[in-house]
């Protein structure tokens, strides 16, 4: 009985069927890792595409000749008179002699409206740098305005982007294309200015630094509160409710949605603790204790990592648990607790909720100074471009995306860097 | 002196009573006759004397800060006349705020009543008095602190005990943040929710059909009441959540089996992390890819084929979320799957099992509690998520499982309701509150029941 | 697939076969062309193999191995630790498929059908060579699942009716029924220990194969539960045809007719039992039954 060959046809007639049914599985799970790893490639390809253009600029040549009069400026080293002076007067009178059939008001005032409105102030540090230039006459490319860099670059591509131009501005500009007086330049705007409501004035600088001041304190706050929380857990505390609870606790922040803890800034810190609002410190406490729980985590990981027969050693040597634990443990800990902080950091860092909570959010032009000035952070900044209308902002938007993405790539691979090169196996 | 000032002189005088201290000890150990005479180390005795002096004028100095500006602008605020405020909460913060504007300069003092300019006035003389005498008192307990601990510097003194417990309380206390921060939260939301369901009850809240926060500035105004029915906050946020899960549970665990069970070690070391590159990209990125690249897309396509798509819909927002959750899936199921014992899948493949019997029947429901925990952790941040639907869904609460229209969510009501500018007492604002604590509830539920299952899993296996 | 979990059960590591150099095996009496004394060829055997040999990696866990495994026969592999007697009894069925860099030559045959050509299928091989290993590994499932998991998946069971009965008759083969009758819906992994290793063998034979192959099935139980497993090895020796690898050699010299000593990767002597242990043909069997290493 021990051969029953029913059984043995039963089970070679359903191979044909299991085998397909393997095939499909395998190739279920190959096609679920293709389209997760098709949708990182689609939304990088995707930023990346739309935010290239914005860091070059367009620019329009103009022969700007630098005529007291014009100016009403007598004496450049008078602040009085610097101040008072009519710096846009210059561009318009160079537009006006370029395009000298452009008579009525209206269309002057379409004219004029090509370049930006920081054209001025441009001519005016130009000037201000180069005393000599007074009365002189000379090309400089000045900065277009925004929809006039939309209409350019949607040129370059073959699909003029007319939407916001009227007939005759795109006249204008197809003459200037034509004369070679519009060129992209690098767009170093984007890179060293504060925010602004023109799109083509707006830059990412003044969020960078508020991100990188935000992100100090919290560093500094989360840092060494979360690797003392560690050591406690780890090293010191007692097996009782007490300590359980403070686990539990611990392990449940982890997963408590961000914007809980905007709330919580947003009652303790600005009501309660009347600290200002939108400014660094508050950001910077807010998303210390948001990231303190990953931070203890990772730390409690990385003491944990540390072998037993090191601590049985230091106190075998008379070491106090103190001692034991400053002068052996923790400096074998420390490689996997900074990788946990960079990681920790780098997510504070993408971090935007919670910040809109506590007036992070507001338009801030300046480039913070300290820690008690109004800022805002990257994440927020593209929040804040991703609502504005105009389409210029679109690029700014992915291009300071691109930007935040770079921060956290070089964070996430420092901190596997760190860890290659300073884990120890045991 | 400004309290940052003070603080690094209580610090500095911190440093030096350590000094003291330690040549104290090595002075009566020198007449005792050998620093072994001493029961703990000189560099103790410092320790344990900069403790005695620094620590409480330390503490003192962090309740001044909390506690003066409250105390000072009540003392201002009582010294003026009764009517200069409406007798309400609001009102008198208003004024508060009005009063230090002008104090710090902010506002100019030309144009503001004189009796509000001699407020603030008052108000810096009493800041400045309040500034000098914590000073100096902080400055004599340090130096209390300090004598005294020097006087007790004896051969006997157990002071490393004393210093190792006191770093023991130290660290004790900065493990006791994390609970600090759950009470903080609840005290936060809850605080703020009791008072708005003085206004609006509880079971109108939970159970109302209709959500317009939108109340009148003025009293005569239309539609001043405002209604604040939360469900369908509830379903947009469900809505949402379930298109989520729909992408990212089945790619997610399908992509955690191919890895784990089926790709080869040169293929899994680089998919994995590239995968979990998904994970890393900030919540705002995703919300833009949503707004500006998934919504239109999906809104041409469903034109292409006869489909109103409304340009936020809750489909758009839901795939990106989902997208954004693939790897948190993937990654928890991989760890329960990889925790499985080899010896089931050898047990089902030795019965003649193929591979993906074996996953199917053995390997996954050996896994489940572990993957429906995951799945819990991730129902737990899909509704909690924020930035994707605030870019992406609109703020229309209506009430439908369509999700090819535009629904809102929780997590957007709570933004919308609190980044414009008002009063901070008006039931919208608290609104915002109420929903937090909803939702804060909620993933608490999900969180404690998800971690608690993950490890009972984990122990089940090792 | 995660090598670290693959070795870990029941499968020697490369470790154990560090030792496996030509160098050293003068000095115990073993040269290295070793040819295996006694009764390789048998009348009626089920499975035959000839010049095995089997690698993990560069390391050779295998040499040149050639036994006859009799049809309803049982024949225990005994042998010191890391001798290679469960990488060979996982080479019947094909199981060290499973492990990363496992590499095998030479030629087995079942009922002459060759074991490692390409035309064979796995599944249908396992099947008909079933396995039951060193640790009890009931599916995290109920007792009656577990044993009718083989024939679901097989499709072997029209109706429920026949699923039921087919449950049964294994459980009752494997000695386990009346343990079990009443609580067939609870967990398997409820079950103690030695009724663990019953229901794996239950689940075993419930696809009614022709080989099953045992990988040290008591070293896990204590000494009731191992006579319990020896006597239903006796039972089932009538209709199945039974390899079983131990460290146990009472246990060799009880359940099994023929008996094949290993050692560092080599088949030294394949003999009827008694024989074995009463007149070792090679030095190193009888050392080895005689306490001298081991």
């Amino acid at each position: 009985m021990s051969k029953e060959p029913i059984y043995l046809e039963k089970i070679q007639r359903s191979l044909v069927g299991r085998y397909r049914a393997e095939r499909a599985f395998r190739g279920c799970g190959m096609l679920a890792v293709s389209l997760g790893l098709a949708a990182v490639l689609l939304v990088f390809v995707d930023i990346f595409i739309k935010g290239t253009g914005a860091f070059s600029a367009t620019y329009i040549a103009l022969d700007v000749t630098y005529e007291k009069d014009l100016l009403g400026i007598e004496n450049l080293a008078d602040q009085r008179q610097v101040n008072s002076g009519d710096w846009e007067a210059l561009y318009k009178q160079a537009l006006r002699r370029d395009f000298p059939d452009i008579r009525k008001r209206g269309e002057r005032r379409k004219l004029y409206a090509l370049v930006s409105s920081a054209a001025g102030y441009d001519i005016k540090d130009r000037l201000l740098a180069n005393p000599g230039l007074l009365g002189s006459k000379e090309t400089l490319w000045i900065l277009a305005d925004d929809d006039i860099d939309s209409y350019y670059k949607s040129w370059l591509d073959g699909n003029a982007y007319t939407a916001r131009l009227t007939d005759g501005q795109i006249r204008v500009l197809d003459t200037l294309i034509n004369t070679e007086r519009m060129q992209l330049h690098f767009n170093a705007n984007f890179l060293t200015r504060g925010d602004s409501r023109e799109p083509e004035q707006a830059g990412i600088w003044g969020a960078v630094i508020g991100s990188f001041l935000t992100l100090m304190l919290t560093l500094v706050l989360s840092f060494p509160v979360g690797i003392a929380a560690a050591v406690y857990l780890e090293e010191f505390a007692p097996k009782n409710k007490v300590t359980d609870f403070i686990e539990v606790n611990i392990n449940n922040l982890a997963a408590v949605p961000s914007i809980i803890f905007g709330l919580l800034g947003l009652a303790i810190f600005i009501n309660l603790f009347q600290i200002p609002r939108s400014i660094p410190v508050v950001g910077g406490l807010v998303l210390a204790v948001m990231t303190l729980p990953t931070i203890i985590i990772t730390s409690r990981a990385a003491i944990k990592s540390v072998p037993p027969s090191i601590r049985e050693a230091a106190l075998g040597m008379g070491a106090s648990r103190n001692q034991m634990v400053l002068h052996h443990v923790l400096p074998l800990a420390l490689p996997g607790m900074l990788t946990g902080a960079i990681i920790g950091m780098a997510r504070a860092l993408g971090e935007t909720a919670p910040l809109l909570m506590i007036g992070m959010v507001a338009f801030i032009v300046d480039i913070p100074a300290g820690f008690m000035d109004p800022a805002t952070v990257l994440p927020v900044q593209i929040f804040l471009w991703a609502d504005s209308p105009e389409r210029a902002f679109i690029e700014k938007t992915s291009a300071a995306i691109m930007v935040l993405l770079g921060f956290l790539v070089t964070m996430n691979i420092s901190a596997v860097w760190l860890r290659k090169r300073l884990e120890r196996r045991w | 002196m400004h309290a940052n000032n003070l603080l690094l002189l209580l610090l500095a005088f911190a440093a030096a009573a350590f000094y003291v201290g330690r040549g104290r000890a090595n002075h009566i150990a020198k007449l005792a006759g050998g620093s072994r005479q001493l029961h703990s180390l000189p560099d103790y005795h410092g320790h344990y004397t900069a403790l005695c002096c620094g620590l409480p004028a330390v503490l003192l100095l962090i309740l001044w800060i909390i506690f003066s500006g409250h105390v000072i602008s009540a003392m201002v605020l009582d010294s003026l006349p009764a009517g200069q405020f409406l007798g309400d909460p609001g009102g008198r913060e208003l004024l508060a705020n009005k009063i230090a504007n002008i104090a710090q300069g902010v506002l100019p003092k030309a144009n503001q009543p004189a009796i509000l300019v001699a407020a603030a006035e008052e108000l810096n003389r009493l800041t400045q008095i309040s500034r000098w005498s914590v000073t100096a008192l902080a400055s004599c307990v340090s130096l209390v602190g300090l004598i005294w601990a020097r006087s007790r510097i004896t051969p006997e003194l157990q002071s490393r005990p004393r210093v190792e417990a006191s770093i023991k309380y130290a660290l004790f206390f900065c493990a006791c943040v994390a609970v600090f921060t759950t009470f903080g939260i609840i005290f936060s939301v809850l605080f703020e929710s009791l008072q708005f369901f003085q206004s609006v009850p509880v079971v109108d809240f939970i159970f109302g059909l209709e959500w317009s926060p939108q109340t009148a500035i003025r009293d005569d105004q239309v539609g001043s009441s405002g209604s604040f029915g939360a469900v369908p906050l509830f379903v947009g946020t469900l809505l949402v959540s379930a298109v989520a899960m729909v992408v990212a549970v089945p790619i997610g665990l399908m992509s955690a089996i191919f890895l784990g069970e089926y790709a080869h070690k040169s293929v899994r070391a680089y998919a994995k992390p590239a995968l979990e590159v998904l994970a890393g990209i900030p919540t705002v990125v995703y919300g833009f890819f949503a707004a500006l690249t998934v919504a239109p897309f999906l809104r041409d396509l469903g034109q292409g084929y006869g489909f109103s798509v409304s340009s936020e819909s809750a489909l758009a927002a839901g795939l990106v979320m989902g997208v954004m959750i693939i790897p948190f899936i993937s990654s928890l199921s991989d760890d329960v799957i990889t925790a499985v014992p080899q010896s089931l899948r050898d047990g089902s493949l030795a019965m003649g099992a193929t591979h993906s019997e074996t996953v199917i029947r053995v390997v996954i429901p050996a896994a489940l509690p572990g993957i429906v925990a995951g799945i819990m952790l991730a129902i737990s941040r899909a509704i909690g998520e924020t930035m994707i639907v605030v870019m992406a869904s609109g703020l229309a609460a209506n009430m439908t499982f369509n999700p090819l229209d535009s629904v809102t969510t929780v997590t957007v009501q709570i933004v919308t309701l609190l980044t414009g500018d008002q009063e901070f007492d008006s039931p919208k604002t608290l609104a915002a509150f109420a929903l937090g604590l909803v939702l804060f509830l909620i993933t608490l539920i999900l969180n404690i029941i998800a971690l608690k299952v993950v490890k009972r899993f984990r122990e089940q296996y090792e | 697939m995660n090598t670290s979990a693959t070795f870990g059960v029941g499968t020697p590591s490369e470790s154990d076969f560090r030792d496996t150099r030509d160098g050293d095996m003068s000095d115990i009496g073993l040269t290295k062309g070793h040819v295996t004394v006694g009764s390789v060829e048998i009348q009626a055997a089920k499975i035959t193999a000839r010049g095995v040999n089997i690698f993990y990696g560069d390391k050779q866990a295998i040499h040149d191995v050639n036994v006859d495994i009799g049809k309803n026969q049982v024949i225990a592999m005994i042998g010191p630790s890391g001798c290679g007697k469960s990488t060979f009894l996982r080479s019947l069925n094909r199981m060290n498929d499973t492990i990363d860099g496992c590499k095998i030559e030479g030629d087995i045959r079942i009922d002459g059908e060759d074991l490692y050509s390409p035309k064979l299928d796995v599944v249908e091989l396992r099947a008909r060579v079933g396995m039951v290993f060193q640790k009890p590994n009931p599916f995290p499932k109920s007792i009656y699942d577990n044993v009718a998991y083989g024939p679901k998946i097989h499709g072997l069971a029209e109706t429920r009716a026949d699923l039921d009965e087919m449950v049964e008759k294994s459980l009752r083969r494997a000695g386990l029924w009346d343990e079990v009758k009443d609580r067939l819906f609870q967990a398997g992994t409820g079950l103690s220990g030695g009724q663990q290793q019953r229901l794996c063998i239950a689940r075993a034979i419930a696809v009614s194969p022709e080989v099953i192959l045992m990988d040290e099935p008591c070293s896990a139980l204590d000494p009731i539960a191992t006579a319990r497993i020896e006597e239903l090895i006796e039972e089932l020796s009538h209709n199945f045809t039974i390899a079983i690898v131990t460290h146990n050699m009472q246990q060799a010299a009880r359940v099994s007719q023929r008996t094949a000593y290993f050692h560092l990767g080599r088949l030294i002597e394949v003999n009827p039992t008694e024989q074995v242990f009463t007149n070792p043909e090679h030095s190193l069997t009888e050392s080895y039954i005689t306490g001298r290493f081991g």
